[in-house]
């Protein structure tokens, strides 16, 4: 059983068991437009949420990616080192980021399903 | 421009099409431009330097003096800046930097002699939206009196730049392909009159044409309609221009750097360097003669990862030396690359430099500019 959640700051997290693939959606790689870098954290880092997690560099500026839960770095998509393009390819799946084990399941509870989190970017525009 | 709101912004002429071809448009010196295009930075980047790319710089301010003579109208400029006006022929441009008293840079501007002896005591200037009507007023207060300037808020601007921009260019405007880098001359696209000029801001060859207003939307939809020809915007104008190792004035130049500390000293007329007699003469030719305190390099980064501007420059032992003005990643260099002011002892090329990316030194060294082959037509 897996669930996708979204945040404000425009990441998805999807959750399976204690673990959740984080990335960021579509519409933030549309606006960002092409990612040329991506920094990831460390392996074994523990992250609070609302730290800063990650930048995406775009051609023309940096983006900081903030934690949207708490938990530890488990894994990282070592693949966006050489083809970060695979975030504007493929934003919510080959692009993911990071894979974190979660400390508290409660904090998933305040983020948005797909269907709060269309309406929250329909009304962006 | 923080406080303006959409309405405010000015709009050039090709502001419909722009929005027609659906452009993402940002605030910019004032008026309301396309960052880009649907082809995106990175694809506009690339497109530029294998075809041709269109640009509308319209923002730019276009200016004519005009003056008795030639001699008289390029001496009443020669007050303001460094370069050798004088001895520009019929139809050659030069690139040059309005200073202030103190050496620094108000604005950088080019500067084209006519190249019909009927405007003979005319220079045509372009110089940037954002400092514009900053440097009318500096030269209006500084011009003599049979010396004016006219304003030609009349006409657009558009660049076509790439290795095909000047063939496609002249299957509407055959003596185009007649120019050499840094040459221009009154012409015809079609019937539409305009001033064409073998110049950009790409490093790559192609030309800047000056058109008038009314009639620079049926110019550039004949340039869309061909093939090889995409419209770009000012995030790959910029990428475009960061790899040719060409400065952003108020980032890489602006009041409180002289023209020997930006690198610029080429542009310094070998006459105007004996004869002195521009704003801040005493500072630039000491700079030059001694050697100015710091200086703007080329920078790559190690790894992959863009060092933006602002980036603080340390040297081995962690003293700050210097910051990035520009910096990002390098489409054809595939690479970030970067520019910034360095103390004078870490100008050399190869020399190795720490930068400050979000707290943590990132290795990079002094590199030669441009960051690729500029491919202009000499």
């Amino acid at each position: 059983m897996s669930t996708v959640k979204f945040t404000e700051d425009h990441e998805w997290v999807l959750v399976e068991g204690d673990v959740a693939t984080i990335g960021i959606t579509n519409y933030a790689q549309e606006q960002l437009g092409d990612v040329v870098f991506v920094e990831l954290p460390e392996v074994g880092r523990e992250v609070a949420k609302g730290d800063e997690a990650a930048v995406v560099e775009s051609v023309k500026a940096a983006s900081e990616v903030y934690a949207p839960i708490t938990g530890e770095i488990v894994e990282i998509n070592g693949a966006l080192d050489e083809t970060p393009a695979k975030v504007n390819e493929d934003a919510q799946g080959a692009g993911w980021f990071v894979k974190m084990k979660l400390s508290d399941t409660s904090e998933l509870e305040e983020l948005m399903d797909e269907a709060a989190y269309n309406t929250f970017t329909a009304g962006l525009d | 421009m923080g406080t303006q709101t959409i309405e405010d912004l000015l709009k050039t002429p090709l502001h419909g099409l722009h929005m027609e071809l659906g452009a993402k448009m940002v605030p910019f010196a004032g008026y309301d431009m396309p960052v880009q295009y649907k082809l995106g930075v990175l694809g506009e980047h690339l497109h530029t330097r294998a075809k041709a790319g269109l640009f509308d710089v319209s923002h730019m301010g276009q200016a004519v003096l005009v003056g008795p003579d030639h001699e008289t109208t390029a001496r009443a400029l020669e007050t303001l800046v460094a370069a050798d006006l004088v001895s520009l022929e019929r139809g050659a441009m030069r690139y040059t930097q309005l200073l202030n008293p103190q050496g620094g840079i108000i604005d950088d501007l080019m500067v084209t002699r006519p190249a019909d002896a009927e405007d003979e005591g005319k220079l045509l200037l372009v110089v940037n939206a954002a400092c514009k009507h900053g440097d009318y007023d500096y030269m209006n207060a500084n011009l003599p009196k049979n010396v004016s300037l006219e304003v030609r808020d009349d006409l657009a601007l558009l660049a076509l730049q790439g290795p095909s921009a000047v063939d496609i260019l002249a299957n509407w405007c055959p003596e185009a392909a007649d120019l050499v880098f840094m040459t221009g001359k009154p012409t015809f696209f079609d019937d539409i009159p305009c001033h064409v000029s073998r110049s950009g801001y790409t490093g790559e060859d192609g030309c800047e044409i000056s058109v008038p207003a009314g009639k620079a939307e049926a110019m550039a939809r004949t340039l869309l309609d061909h093939d090889e020809v995409e419209p770009i915007g000012l995030g790959a104008r910029d990428s475009l221009r960061l790899e040719a190792g060409l400065c952003l004035y108020g980032h890489d130049i602006d009041e409180t750097t002289t023209p020997v500390e930006a690198a610029l000293t080429w542009s310094v007329g070998k006459r105007r360097r004996e004869e002195g007699g521009f704003p801040g003469a005493g500072k630039i030719l000491a700079q030059i003669a001694d050697g100015a305190p710091r200086k703007r390099v080329g920078i790559r980064p190690e790894g992959k990862g863009p060092a933006r501007e602002g980036t603080e420059i340390h040297d081995a032992d962690g003293n700050v030396i210097g910051a990035v003005t520009s910096g990002g990643f390098g489409p054809t260099a595939n690479a970030p690359v970067a520019m910034g002011y360095v103390a004078k002892d870490f100008a050399k090329v190869g020399t190795p430099l720490s930068l400050m990316v979000r707290g943590k030194p990132r290795a990079a060294e002094v590199a030669t500019m441009p960051f690729i082959e500029k491919r202009y037509r000499k």
